[in-house]
């Protein structure tokens, strides 16, 4: 089921009289998320995206515009007529039923010729507990259960109706680290062998990242980039995307390009063909930094961090905004720590220019 | 570890000695005195010990006609104060405006005095000469024959009697089930409506179960509030309650210590024993039904 969303727009109404200032939550939302793809909605709290995925559950009504699922206008379709499956971020499971009561609750709803026999219930629900690995679970009460298996029974329940499309809110929030990591490779995988249309809320990118076929990246409820994980980490289309993606986040630069070459400071660092001159906005990405004797960016070398693979090198710089810059080196690089200062040369595909005033990408031929 | 004990025991007697002189010794004393045949009080005398007096109390019509008044009581008003305040509650919780409002509306019986309810009572039912009392004012409106509600037929004065009961308690039972229902996380019925569930499903497995230890406590508070009816019926049908055949049981218990026929603790005790018994077995009954349908999180 392909899912499109048309100038989808969500405007709050101000809760304060006097000031009468509206909240935008999302803007003008337009794309098509095509079928059987699981989809990342990507932005810091605030952004929209959870008003997004209720708007496509049907939760909450857009102030405009239109959402499809294949050929049908479900706009005005309330929730529990629109057949989406929707793990709540809390899991929502009820407290006073068993995991079975739970997964069998949405069949027990279906009405005439949907209606289901006992057995075929039973059966269905025993699929969905056996597509999360919960079928020897099935008596205990949400409240025996662990943080992780509730999340595999919420997301069952949500599966065992078939639905149409799946939405996750913030799916992995409420796991420790190290079943977080476990379940968002499960849930890809539940999402591959089911092949149902996903959506699902994160404000963590490095969990987009991982898991999704497309990353939508919002901020103020306006969608700032939509493409393939990678290709939005390789080509932001403006300074907060690229802020936003990658651990070790982006250090930024205040720069300016003048013929046809990029000035940090009084030092011209990279050739950047077919930029205009003007005032920038340097991003350049952690492993953008080449250690060389000669390299043109001089840094103020403050010490170096060993993660056995790579080398932390954290440095300072005038012109950086952020308070150190954070390089990412392979390990087989030796770094004088005794040495004052450090020089890197750049990896032109690593390094972004955003014009200083919009933000928005300056592009530039890296040959 | 005995310093640990005793210690312990020194936190714990204040309680101790107010619950044993005001609640153990009393209700021990009672027993007693229900075994004693023919206690004299003014001089301390009794003939024997047996079950005399309860045989006496469970032949007397007057007991015998409290019991089937208070039992009527409780099988009718329980569920229905219950039911009505959980629709009542239901549907306060599903309005927004006015809200506040309604709430207050609601709750104001509870904080009114009990003569300006029978004040009010007596002028929707009681006839004066000048007026049958405003009810029967609407049956003759519709067509109908005025009733005597106080000194007229039983099924009449039983009907004023419950329907003040459930008037006078609904009050706090919306309270506690209006709180109960808005403590309700939304997030259950947001899930529930995504699977698709019909509004009456929501309420009996979703809202029920999830507000169900409220009402549990209301209908046990309920059952044992409404064996110990008294006062209401003293207010509507006076202090004779036996002549008005409107007694209860804890009527009874207090017309054998001081009423017309008073001066009787032997029979008095005997009854107030019978009606422990009652209060017990019923709320034991409740207590085992409600390990399967209640639901503490």
């Amino acid at each position: 089921m392909n899912v499109t969303l048309q100038n989808l727009t969500k405007i709050y109404p101000s809760r304060d009289k006097k000031s009468g200032k509206e909240v935008v939550a999302v803007h003008d939302f337009t794309f098509e998320i095509p079928d059987g793809k699981l989809i990342g909605l990507l932005g810091p709290s605030g952004c929209g995206k959870s008003t997004t995925l209720n708007l496509l559950s049907g939760l909450q009504k857009p102030t405009g515009g239109r959402i499809f699922f294949g050929d049908e206008d479900v706009t005005d379709l309330p929730a529990e007529n629109r057949g989406v499956g929707l793990v709540f971020q809390n899991y929502a499971l009820y407290p006073h039923l068993t995991v079975l009561q739970n997964i069998l609750f949405p069949l027990q709803n279906l009405k005439g010729k949907d209606k289901l026999s006992k057995e075929q219930m039973l059966e269905k629900a025993y699929d969905a507990a056996r597509l999360v690995q919960i079928e020897t679970l099935m008596d205990r009460k949400p409240s025996e259960l662990s943080g992780g298996q509730q999340q595999r029974v919420a997301i069952a329940r949500a599966l065992v109706k078939m639905p149409r499309v799946l939405l996750l809110d913030e799916p992995l929030s409420n796991l420790d680290a190290r079943l977080r990591l476990q379940t968002r490779e499960e849930l890809k995988r539940i999402q591959t062998q089911t092949g149902i249309t996903t959506v699902f809320v994160t404000h963590d990118q490095e969990e987009a990242m991982s898991i999704s076929d497309l990353i939508v990246v919002m901020k103020d409820g306006v969608v700032q980039q939509i493409g393939k994980p990678q290709e939005v980490y390789d080509d932001p289309a403006n300074l907060f995307v690229a802020k936003f993606l990658g651990t070790p986040p982006i250090n930024v630069f205040t720069g300016c390009v003048r013929d046809g070459q990029l000035y940090i400071g009084n030092a011209a660092v990279l050739d950047v063909p077919g930029a205009a001159d003007q005032q920038v906005c340097v991003g350049i990405r952690p492993e953008g930094f080449i250690p060389d004797e000669q390299g043109a960016l001089c840094c103020k070398l403050s010490g170096i961090e060993v993660m056995g693979r790579d080398i932390s090198v954290v440095s300072t710089h005038d012109a950086s905004e952020n308070r150190t810059i954070r390089s990412i080196i392979s390990a087989e690089n030796k770094v004088d720590v005794t040495n004052p200062v450090i020089r890197f040369s750049l990896k032109p595909s690593k390094v972004f220019l955003f014009n200083e005033s919009t933000h928005a990408r300056v592009a530039f031929r890296a040959d | 570890m005995k310093k640990q004990n005793f210690k312990g025991w020194l936190y714990l007697l204040p309680a101790i000695v107010f619950l044993g002189v005001f609640l153990v010794y009393p209700l021990i004393d009672v027993l007693i005195y229900s075994l004693e045949e023919g206690y004299n009080s003014a001089s301390q005398t009794f003939f024997g010990i047996g079950l005399y007096n309860y045989a006496y109390v469970l032949q007397d019509p007057y007991f015998l006609q409290a019991l089937q008044n208070t039992l009527i009581l409780v099988v009718i008003t329980v569920p229905l104060s219950t039911g009505i305040a959980l629709l009542i509650s239901v549907g306060l919780n599903a309005i927004r405006p006015l809200r506040n409002l309604y709430q207050t509306v609601y709750f104001l019986p509870y904080v009114t005095n009990t003569l300006a309810v029978g004040l009010v009572f007596m002028i929707l039912f009681k006839p004066t000469a000048y007026t049958d009392g405003f009810v029967n004012l609407l049956i003759n409106w519709f067509g109908g024959e005025s009733v005597d509600f106080i000194d007229g037929p039983y099924w009449a004065k039983m009907f004023v009697l419950c329907f003040y009961t459930v008037w006078v308690v609904m009050p706090f039972k919306i309270l506690i089930l209006t709180g109960a229902l808005a403590s309700v996380n939304q997030t259950y019925y947001n899930a529930a409506k995504v699977d698709g569930t019909s509004r009456l499903r929501m309420f009996t497995k979703i809202t029920l179960p999830m507000i169900s230890p409220s009402v549990f406590y209301l209908i046990i508070t309920g059952f044992i509030g409404a064996f110990k009816a008294y006062s209401d019926a003293v207010a509507l049908f006076g202090t004779d309650l036996n002549a008005a055949g409107m007694n209860t049981i804890v009527g009874y218990v207090y017309d054998m210590l001081y009423g017309n026929s008073g001066g009787y603790p032997s029979y008095a005790s005997a009854a107030a024993i019978l009606l422990f018994a009652i209060v017990l077995t019923i709320t034991c009954i409740n207590l085992l039904v409600s390990r399967k349908h209640v639901h503490y999180h």
